[in-house]
C-alpha cells in the first residue's frame, strides 16, 4: 500500500504538572498540560522518562486515565515499592514540575464508539486506569452502548476513583459499576467479595450470545484468570482484549 | 519473571518501525498462529525484550538495545502484515 503522508515520529515532549490528586494511599493522578498534544484514544498509554543528574534514564509506560474529551491529560500511577520511576511520580513530583513523555501509544487496547458493545470492562487494582478513560469517553459522547465495569480492589480504601465511580453523584450515562473487595469489606458492604472467578464472571458478564467486547486490565494473575474463565464460559477469545500490568 | 503483553512495548516498537505496531498481525514461524503484536506475551527483564507467541510460547521477536541502536530479531515470525501499521 502506498503512503503519501509522512509518518509522525514519536517524540519526547515536556508536559507541565498542573495538579496532583491523591487517589488512594499509594496511587496518585498526575494532571498534565502537554503542549501540542495530538489527542488520544481511550485505552492508550504514554511512556514517561526520568533522567537523573548523572544522565541515567529510566522509562516506564503508564495508561492514560483521562477521556480524549477532557481538558487535560491525566495519568494515574501506582507506587511500586521497588520501582525506579513510580516512587518519584507518586512521592516527589510537584505541581509546576515538568515531566518528559511520549505518546499516545498503543492501538490494541483501545475502544471507540464505532466498535460498539455491549462492553465488559474488568479491572484489578490500577488496571482500572485505562478502563476509566473508556468509561468517560463513552459518557462524554453520550453513547448508549451498554457497559458494565467489574473492578477488583483489596479494600474500599484501595478503590481508585472511588467518588467518581460509586459516589452519589456518579452517573456515567447509565454504566453499571460493580466492585469486589478481596481482602476486607466495610460493615454493610453490598458489593461483591473475593477475587474475580468463574462464578462471579458468570453473574456479572453479559451472556456470550450477546457477543460482548471485553477489556481486561490488571496484574497478570487476574488477567489470566479472567480471560480463561470467560473463554470457558463461551466468550469469543478474539473479543477479549487484555493488558497486563506488572513491575518492569 | 513478570509476563506482560505487546502493549508494554508499543513505544519501543514505534521507535523501531516508525508506526503503531500493536495492531499489526504476525504469523508465528513455529506454530503458524496469527496474533496481533499487542496480544503476544512480552518479557522485559531478560537481556533485551523477548516476545513470545501466545499460542505456543516460542520466541517470535527479540529486541536488544546496544549503544543507542536497537537490534531486532524477527526470525520467529514467518510473516508480518504491515498494511495495518
Amino acid at each position: 500500500m502506498e503512503r503519501t503522508a509522512v509518518r509522525g515520529r514519536l517524540t519526547w515532549r515536556h508536559a507541565r504538572v498542573v495538579e496532583l490528586i491523591d487517589e488512594t494511599a499509594g496511587v496518585r493522578s498526575i494532571v498534565l498540560d502537554p503542549p501540542d498534544w495530538p489527542g488520544h484514544q481511550a485505552g492508550q498509554h504514554v511512556d514517561v522518562r526520568l533522567t537523573a543528574e548523572d544522565g541515567y534514564q529510566a522509562q516506564r509506560s503508564y495508561s492514560i486515565a483521562s477521556a480524549p474529551e477532557d481538558e487535560h491529560l491525566v495519568l494515574t500511577v501506582e507506587r511500586l515499592e521497588d520501582g525506579e520511576v513510580s516512587p518519584y511520580l507518586v512521592g516527589e513530583l510537584r505541581v509546576g514540575d515538568e515531566l518528559e513523555l511520549r505518546g499516545p501509544i498503543g492501538g490494541y487496547f483501545v475502544w471507540d464508539v464505532p466498535l460498539g458493545g455491549p462492553l465488559l470492562l474488568v479491572g484489578g487494582g490500577s488496571g482500572v486506569v485505562p478502563l476509566r478513560a473508556i468509561l468517560f469517553h463513552r459518557a462524554a459522547l453520550r453513547s448508549t452502548v451498554p457497559v458494565r465495569l467489574l473492578y477488583s480492589a483489596r479494600t474500599l480504601a484501595d478503590v481508585i476513583y472511588r467518588e467518581e465511580l460509586i459516589g452519589v453523584e456518579a452517573d456515567h450515562q447509565g454504566a453499571d459499576i460493580r466492585i469486589t473487595l478481596t481482602r476486607e469489606q466495610p460493615t454493610g458492604w453490598r458489593g461483591y467479595t473475593g477475587r474475580i472467578d468463574r462464578a462471579l464472571l458468570e453473574e456479572v458478564a453479559w451472556a456470550p450470545s450477546e457477543r460482548p467486547l471485553t477489556y481486561v486490565c490488571g496484574p497478570t494473575g487476574l488477567v489470566e484468570a479472567t480471560a480463561s474463565a470467560l473463554v470457558d464460559l463461551g466468550h469469543e477469545p478474539s473479543r477479549i482484549k487484555t493488558e497486563r500490568f506488572g513491575p518492569t | 519473571m513478570a509476563m506482560l503483553d505487546g502493549n508494554a512495548i508499543a513505544g519501543q516498537l514505534y521507535e523501531v518501525f516508525g508506526a503503531e505496531m500493536t495492531t499489526v498481525a504476525g504469523v508465528c514461524a513455529y506454530c503458524g498462529a496469527r496474533h496481533q503484536l499487542g496480544e503476544q506475551y512480552v518479557y522485559l527483564r531478560g537481556p533485551g525484550t523477548v516476545v513470545r507467541c501466545r499460542s505456543c510460547q516460542s520466541i517470535v521477536a527479540v529486541l536488544v538495545e546496544i549503544r543507542g541502536c536497537t537490534c531486532v530479531d524477527l526470525q520467529g515470525l514467518a510473516e508480518i502484515d504491515l498494511r495495518r501499521a
